[in-house]
């Protein structure tokens, strides 16, 4: 993690863990292959203002935010790299999934 | 300060104040924070708090985002013509008409928190009506880290509303009233709004006290806001905004979970910012910059 990462989570923690989809903002260049590398076609590029300038970076869509701990459980994120994170050339997705 | 409304004992005062002796020549903007349940709106000269207002978000975003700016416009001699740059954020941004601009919370409330308390600012947690933020920031108010979850109300200002109704206490006296109990009970299993009531209902019966039922909720509640505090990661100082931040309750609970202090709320009743107006307090100063921004280019 770079000193000035601007990590948005998108997610939740409800009463079984809590699962999120991390972009590092800063890090993200928004070149799409998170979105391709998606077998669930989770994500999408959104705008954020950062530094008063707007920026495209990857998101997760709106209708997936409330049930990612179903939709991303296809790619099984405990222990191991999911595709969209290994998709990221420059480090900028993680997946948190702890389940309780 | 002026009032208006018929708002019930159980949810937050609608109010609007003014600070004629800060009126100057300068840079007028506006920001407008539609919130799932309340609305609020700051107009700052020239990057200083000149006036807002705060109101209920009724079912029409688009009328309420007008209303709230209007009433915070009210005895100030601007208009809304007299506005240079207005930012729209909160849930409901996209319908806040009158913006130059529409820009997410994540911006709008690190800047709030830094305005409100200063650069020691590190951590913010903002408990709003139906969602909770954990937000980390840096010393000039830029985000590091943020996380919103409004996947449900648990544990949301929406909560304590629906607790003061069924208990019947005013939401102001909530907080104070969910201390007194001799020993703190286990906090309940479901903050869950929806069966919240089923649940300090089967205790009430139980003999349980409406204190003691109080306690055991506001203690699911911090004890969920700590979590996604934790999440983030805890850095001091740090500082609670929103409905929540006036619930003694649930602040000296995260506080005990945590220990940490929080930075107390300025006193919004005298002359201070009041935590709730951090979104449109961050808008207003965004607004500000954006405007100079533009001239500059």
């Amino acid at each position: 993690m770079s000193v000035n990462a601007v990590k948005i989570h998108h997610g939740y923690s409800d009463g079984s863990g809590e699962y999120y989809v991390v972009i590092d903002a800063a890090a993200c260049n928004g070149c799409g292959l998170c979105i391709a590398g998606c077998p669930q076609k989770v994500l999408e590029l959104q705008t954020v203002m950062m530094d008063l300038e707007d920026k495209s970076v990857a998101a997760v869509k709106e209708e997936h935010r409330k049930k990612i701990k179903y939709t991303c459980s296809a790619c099984k994120p405990e222990g191991q790299k999911t595709p969209c994170s290994r998709a990221c050339k420059n480090k900028a997705v993680s997946v948190v999934w702890n389940k309780h | 300060m002026s009032q208006k409304g018929t708002a019930g004992f159980w949810r937050w005062e609608e109010y609007q104040r003014v600070f004629p002796e800060r009126k100057k020549p300068g840079l007028v903007t506006a920001g407008v924070d539609v919130g799932s349940v309340g609305s609020k709106a700051a107009i700052m000269i020239d990057g200083e708090a000149y006036s807002w207002a705060v109101m209920r978000t009724g079912s029409n975003s688009p009328d309420s985002a007008k209303k709230v700016l209007d009433w915070a416009l009210e005895g100030t001699g601007f208009s809304l013509a007299d506005l240079q740059y207005t930012v729209g954020t909160g849930y409901g941004r996209v319908n806040v008409p009158m913006a130059n601009k529409a820009i997410t919370e994540i911006a709008c409330h690190a800047k709030g928190a830094n305005y409100i308390w200063g650069p020691t600012v590190r951590t913010v947690l903002d408990v709003g009506g139906q969602d909770i933020k954990a937000i980390r920031i840096d010393e000039t108010g830029r985000v590091t880290s943020f996380l919103m979850n409004d996947k449900c109300a648990a544990g949301t200002g929406r909560g304590m509303e629906v607790f003061a109704d069924l208990l019947q206490i005013p939401i102001e006296q909530i907080g104070e009233f969910s201390l007194k109990v001799d020993k703190e009970p286990e906090p309940v299993s479901c903050t869950c709004v929806a069966f919240a009531k089923t649940e300090a209902m089967g205790l009430l019966r139980n003999g349980w006290s409406k204190e003691k039922v109080l306690a055991a909720y506001t203690r699911a509640m911090a004890l969920r806001m700590a979590n996604l505090i934790n999440r983030v990661g805890l850095e001091k100082e740090l500082v609670i905004t929103g409905g929540q931040s006036k619930n003694v309750g649930v602040v000296s609970r995260i506080e005990t979970i945590l220990n940490v202090k929080c930075l107390p709320a300025p006193n919004w009743r005298e002359k201070g910012l009041d935590p709730m107006i951090a979104g449109a307090l961050g808008a207003a100063l965004l607004a500000r910059a954006l405007y100079l921004k533009t001239q500059a280019s």
